[in-house]
């Protein structure tokens, strides 16, 4: 976090000088660690063992928090007698089907009920689309037991789970002494319960991985048992990879949501009507009950008069998905040649995403590219630039790809929000006038749509329905030396909601309607206009000394409702009384019968903590009033997911896609057995345990440079800070391999091979993995071969496979070899070209080959 | 007072107090310096020795520098599997202890400040504990001191040199003519010529900012207040309420560098930008001592001269040493520099 986020790093700070204990857990012993009470270095990928560990001791030696897990979790719902856990089945959950590679998630629900998670349910990629698009029906009574015995309660099933996470094999996993693991597990207990809180931070080192979503849950899994989710203090934050990543997937770039995180239609084969679109995802218990309001909303703010009931608001005009659409199977379409064109925006594919040799091989494939940025970047100039055209292997004449390159504004140059990972919403105004022709993204999306509406505007062609009626009447103003600029305080009014009769600001998405009076861009945000005031340009801290005021609710405005922490109804206990004096944040005023507190409380705000719904009760009625996570069907937080993630309802240890050791807690199965693999000549993979390739890889982020440097290696003050690509490696590896620090070494996977500066330090540390010495590299992703500075990519010897439950790729735990000098020819991809390119997937250990999948369909 | 300076009725003496305890090595510092100063990136040099230090020193275009103290030892297994490496002839270099390293490169390291950990090892010492609290990455921002015995300005023939209303020194460029004299005479490197015209080059305390009541950019920049700026007597203040806090809470090891000593120790008569470190001076490239050259030499020279008549040369040399600023004159200054030339 000192590394990639410094100035959030100063509330760490500020904490420690406060008595609190940092505890940095990471491969490489970096700036974060050098702050640290406690650096715990454990081999990349690993991270599922290590949280597994602390979970079972928690359990083992009962230090959970028994009154928060019993009332707030689904520790006591006892679990469908179908289902049977990785301990039955060799490291499998039931229902797993070898022939897709994918799971049947039917066997892991409740026992007499169904519940869908609180964003809708999911297909894998490898699946395909069903009528069923999704299951909101929690159907009959749970069956619960409060003393959290029965052997398929979930508190019984999760410790089963755990069971053999012991200190003795989570040391042999992730290569660190046991005592360290029971000193960590000891400092969380004691800095937990009723009195204290501890909150966890991560960032892409837990999601970049084949079960990045599984870390993130175990992480939840050990803050429920100690009680730190809806409190002050707790938490999980997730630190983003830039500025405002919460708002895009808030209102996302991400193929499959629609804003406010409404899934993304599905085509089937008969027509998807609004109804069946909202009978899929509608719950019938909890907050989702609210579904339909939510959807019906965007289409009015989307499609505007020519949204009725009649034509379902224009729901049929929508495009709808019929496939995995994410970024690598796109550009994967591009190399087999199936996209004309895209349009690349804060993206710089050609040395930014994984496997960038197969990257630029699909933008050589495409007929038009259209690249915005502040800078020249590699996507920009891959046809003259790139590795591959400067061995002469391709020939620029031959790239018939067309490149617009236009300039853009920068954070500065224009005004908007960033969105942070608490969902804080903070407008930015604009310090100065962008250079020459480079304009803000508003200002580029607003005129290019305007010319695409009026392309379309005399279409009476049904598919161009949606074009020709959407509602696009942003005005335009002067804005210094930018005669047209839109107004992007109009957008945020429409993404706060109105009403469509007399266009007033909504203050609340309690607003909203199902019959159309309503219109809201993303029903979460609704709010951050309320009382036609930008609510997010609020910059008033408050007296942060006075009781509660740390809280600060009028700096920015963070969605929903301007709550600060969600779910803090569980601040309170059942009773609905503070935890403890010193943790108190939301809770019941009996005398005036409703929740009061520091924030907003997240809860209906009479609904006392004694509540019991009656049996047929739907909706909010349905959720008790000592049930705080009212977003899920049951009101409790799963410790157990019933549904929602592809790959298990518990977080499982396996090995990353490549590794250089065997699972040692399911010897049958190496790596995650539902994560994405795209099997193509193009994008091989290392097999596990090949001896080629002994060491491991992580990459990361230097404080010194911004993701792969079109905003950094442009800067001559930011390039004589960290002038050069380079590798990080421990003094035995380079002593066995004759590389000398400072001197350069060469990085080689199946994908192909690059060269660096090695950077010898004991900040890298072999470690003894089941009587093996691992070596781990640490390899910066910052270079390319455009700007001031230039350098080998990483990119080009990554391999792209994907989480099943986001398609995220896997940067932080790969396998490679190292050695000492340059690279043997000017290329640094060999799998560009797939025909030239000497692609060798391995066949020698067939039997441990990971069970590849072409999931790839044109 | 002959010094020359600016006077100005109710300013206050000004400075920083840099915590090397919360420095997260960031460098936005010295970006920031750069960037208000309009001072030009002076090379991209990679430096090795396993250090994220690459812009290596205080200079004419560098005003602010983050160093980078490697205070790591390898673990138990890198030693065991450079032994075996070697032994099977792979051939390559034996793990480099960054200690050594640092004796390599003149930053005054005494062998004897390195932990033996085979011998700790078989005295039944915790080893793993001893690697944990060798598990340290020190960083440190470095800067002009702005000494109250200012070396540069001792010896700046041309006045170009100045205290400032501020008790800051600063260097007017139209003024110098790049004689150099102020560059040897810095007990800590921190002046230098400028590549493009031969002038010194230094930091300012970005006194353009203070007289608009603005605290310098590096401060401005700083994520976890590692640089703090105020009134000198405040910042001397908060910074002896913090070693003693951190003495408090174990951290034994935590002391200020340049401000809090009696005067006859004090270094360079006092440093209006002075430190809270954690190791010994010369790990951060800090002399032990240190002081004017012409405090050192002349003055010291001269009144040894004068106490010799009374008995007691040597013992009075050593105490007026450090109380030598109210003799500071031109008179004292000029006889500085003619000495300094022979």
């Amino acid at each position: 976090m000192a590394e990639a986020h410094p100035v959030g790093f100063r509330w760490v700070m500020r904490a420690k000088e406060r008595g609190a204990k940092i505890i940095n857990v990471d491969p490489r012993f970096g700036r974060t660690g050098s702050k640290a009470d406690t650096f715990v270095p454990i081999r990349s990928g690993t991270d599922i063992a290590f949280l597994g560990g602390l979970i079972r001791y928690i359990l083992e030696t009962e230090s959970y928090f028994k009154e928060y897990v019993r009332h707030y979790t689904n520790a006591t719902t006892i679990v469908s007698e179908k289902f049977a856990d990785t301990e039955d089945l060799g490291g499998l959950f039931s229902g797993f089907d070898p022939e897709t590679g994918t799971y049947d998630r039917s066997t892991w629900m409740y026992e007499g009920g169904e519940v869908a998670s609180a964003a809708g349910t999911r297909e894998h990629a490898t699946q395909a689309f069903t009528e069923k698009t999704g299951v909101g029906l929690l159907e009959g009574p749970l069956h619960r037991d409060e003393t959290m015995q029965h052997p398929r309660c979930v508190l019984q099933l999760l410790r089963k789970h755990y069971s053999r996470y012991t200190p003795e094999m989570v040391a042999q996993i992730c290569g660190i002494p046991e005592q360290q693991l029971l000193d960590v597990a000891r400092t969380l207990i004691a800095n937990s319960g009723r009195e204290r809180t501890t909150a966890l931070v991560y960032a892409v080192g837990w999601t970049q991985q084949s079960l990045g979503v599984q870390i993130i849950r175990a992480g939840s899994i050990l803050q429920l048992l100690l009680g730190n989710i809806g409190r002050p203090g707790g938490g999980i934050m997730a630190m983003r990879g830039h500025a405002t990543i919460q708002g895009s997937s808030d209102i996302p770039t991400l193929y499959d949501l629609l804003p406010g995180y409404l899934p993304m239609p599905r085509a089937r084969a008969t027509q998807l009507t609004l109804d069946h679109y909202v009978a899929a995802n509608r719950a019938e218990k909890g907050w989702w009950s609210n579904f339909d309001k939510y959807i019906v909303s965007m289409l009015k703010a989307w499609f505007g008069e020519a949204a009725t009931a009649d034509n379902e608001y224009g729901f049929r005009h929508m495009p709808k998905i019929t496939g995995n659409h994410a970024h690598f199977p796109t550009m994967m379409r591009a190399v087999d040649g199936g996209l004309d064109g895209m349009f690349v925006m804060g993206q710089n594919p050609a040395v930014g995403s994984q496997n960038a040799g197969l990257m630029r091989h699909a933008l050589r494939n495409m007929k038009w590219l259209v690249i915005r940025d502040l800078n020249e970047i590699e996507s920009a100039t891959f046809w003259r630039d790139a590795p591959e055209i400067q061995s002469g292997e391709i020939a620029p004449e031959d790239i018939q790809t067309e490149v617009f390159l236009m300039p853009a504004a920068t954070h500065v140059e224009k005004q908007g929000s960033f969105t942070q990972t608490q969902r804080m919403v903070q407008w930015r105004d604009k310090a100065l006038d962008p250079p020459d022709d480079a304009r803000s993204e508003l200002w580029f999306m607003h005129h290019l749509t305007k010319r695409v509406i009026a392309h379309y505007a005399n279409s009476t062609d049904p598919k161009d329905w949606p074009i020709a009626n959407l509602q696009w009447g942003y005005s335009e103003h002067h804005e210094g030396s930018v005669p047209d600029e839109p107004s992007a305080e109009e957008v945020l009014k429409e993404i706060n909601g109105y009403t469509v009769a007399d266009a007033e600001p909504l203050s609340s998405f309690t607003q909203l309607t199902t019959d159309g009076s309503t219109a809201c861009g993303c029903w979460i945000y609704s709010g951050v206009y309320a009382d036609g005031v930008n609510q997010a340009r609020r910059r008033n801290a408050g007296d942060i000394n006075a009781e509660g005021g740390w809280v600060s609710p009028e700096w920015g405005w963070a969605w929903p409702a301007n709550r600060r922490i969600l779910y803090n109804r569980a601040s309170a206990d059942p009773q609905g009384r503070p935890w403890s004096e010193r943790k108190k944040y939301v809770w019941w005023d009996a005398e005036q019968g409703k929740w009061t507190g520091y924030d907003v409380p997240d809860f209906p705000p009479n609904k006392a903590p004694d509540y019991r719904p009656p049996a047929d009760a739907k909706g909010m009625d349905a959720i008790a009033g000592d049930e705080p996570f009212m977003m899920m069907g049951d009101g409790r937080a799963w410790l157990y997911s019933p549904s929602g993630l592809l790959d298990g309802p518990f977080p499982t240890h396996y090995e990353p896609v490549e590794s250089p050791v065997p699972n040692l807690l399911y010897p049958a199965l190496s790596s995650n057995p539902v994560a994405i693999a795209w099997d193509r000549p193009d994008n091989p993979v290392n097999i596990a345990r090949d001896p080629r390739w002994p060491v491991v890889m992580t990459t990361f982020r230097l404080t010194e440079h911004h993701t792969v440097g079109g905003m950094s290696r442009t800067l001559p003050w930011l390039n004589e800070l960290q002038p050069e690509m380079f590798v990080e490696l421990d003094p035995t590896l380079a002593a066995d391999r004759g590389i000398v620090d400072g001197g350069w070494l060469v990085v080689e996977t199946s994908r192909g091979e690059i060269e660096a500066r090695a950077m010898v330090t004991e900040r890298m540390r072999p470690l003894r993995i089941a009587d093996q010495v691992i070596h781990q590299i640490a390899v910066p992703w910052h270079w390319g071969y455009s700007g001031l500075n230039t350098g080998d990519s990483i990119n080009d010897l990554l391999h792209l496979s994907g989480d099943p439950n986001t398609t995220i790729e896997t940067t932080k735990s790969l396998t490679c070899q190292v050695r000492a000098g340059r690279r043997r020819s000017p290329e640094t991809s060999t799998v560009g070209e797939a025909p030239h390119g000497h692609v060798d997937v391995n066949h020698e250990h067939p039997s441990e080959a990971p069970k590849l999948r072409q999931t790839h369909t044109p | 007072m002959s010094e020359i300076s600016i006077q100005r009725e109710d300013a206050q003496r000004m400075g920083f107090f840099t915590d090397t305890t919360v420095c997260i090595g960031c460098k936005a510092c010295e970006v920031a310096c750069k960037q208000w100063n309009d001072l030009p990136a002076d090379g991209a040099v990679f430096r090795g020795k396993g250090s994220y230090d690459h812009t290596g020193q205080l200079g004419a275009d560098t005003w602010r520098h983050v160093r980078f103290i490697e205070l790591l030892e390898p673990s138990e297994i890198a030693r065991e599997e450079a032994a075996r490496a070697l032994a099977n002839g792979a051939g390559g270099q034996l793990p480099q202890i960054p200690a050594s390293e640092l004796a390599e490169a003149g930053a005054g390291v005494r062998s004897e400040e390195i932990p033996d950990l085979v011998s700790m090892a078989s005295q039944e010492v915790d080893v793993a504990r001893a690697v944990a609290d060798m598990d340290r990455w020190v960083f440190m921002s470095d800067v002009c001191k702005h000494c109250t015995n200012a070396g540069c300005m001792d010896a700046c023939p041309t006045g170009a040199l100045i205290r400032t209303e501020f008790e800051t020194v600063i260097l007017q460029p139209d003024v110098c003519n790049g004689c150099g004299y102020c560059i040897p005479s810095c007990p800590f490197g921190v002046v230098d010529r400028s590549h493009d015209d031969g002038r010194a080059s230094k930091c300012t305390l970005c006194y353009d900012r203070l007289e608009d009541g603005m605290e310098p950019a590096c401060a401005k920049a700083c994520p976890t207040d590692s640089i703090q700026f105020g009134t000198y007597e405040e910042l001397v203040n908060l910074a002896e309420r913090r070693v003693a806090k951190l003495h408090e809470k174990g951290l034994d090891r935590a002391y200020l560098y340049g401000a809090g000593d009696a005067p006859e120790n004090a270094i360079a008569g006092g440093l209006g930008a002075f430190f809270l470190l954690t190791e010994p001076p010369e790990r951060y490239g800090l002399p032990a001592d240190a002081d004017s050259p012409i405090q050192q030499n002349v003055v010291p020279a001269t009144l040894a001269a004068m106490a010799a008549a009374f008995g007691a040369a040597a013992s009075v040399a050593a105490l007026f040493r450090f109380r030598a600023r109210f003799l500071t004159g031109m008179a004292v200054a000029a006889a500085g520099v003619e000495a300094w030339r022979s």
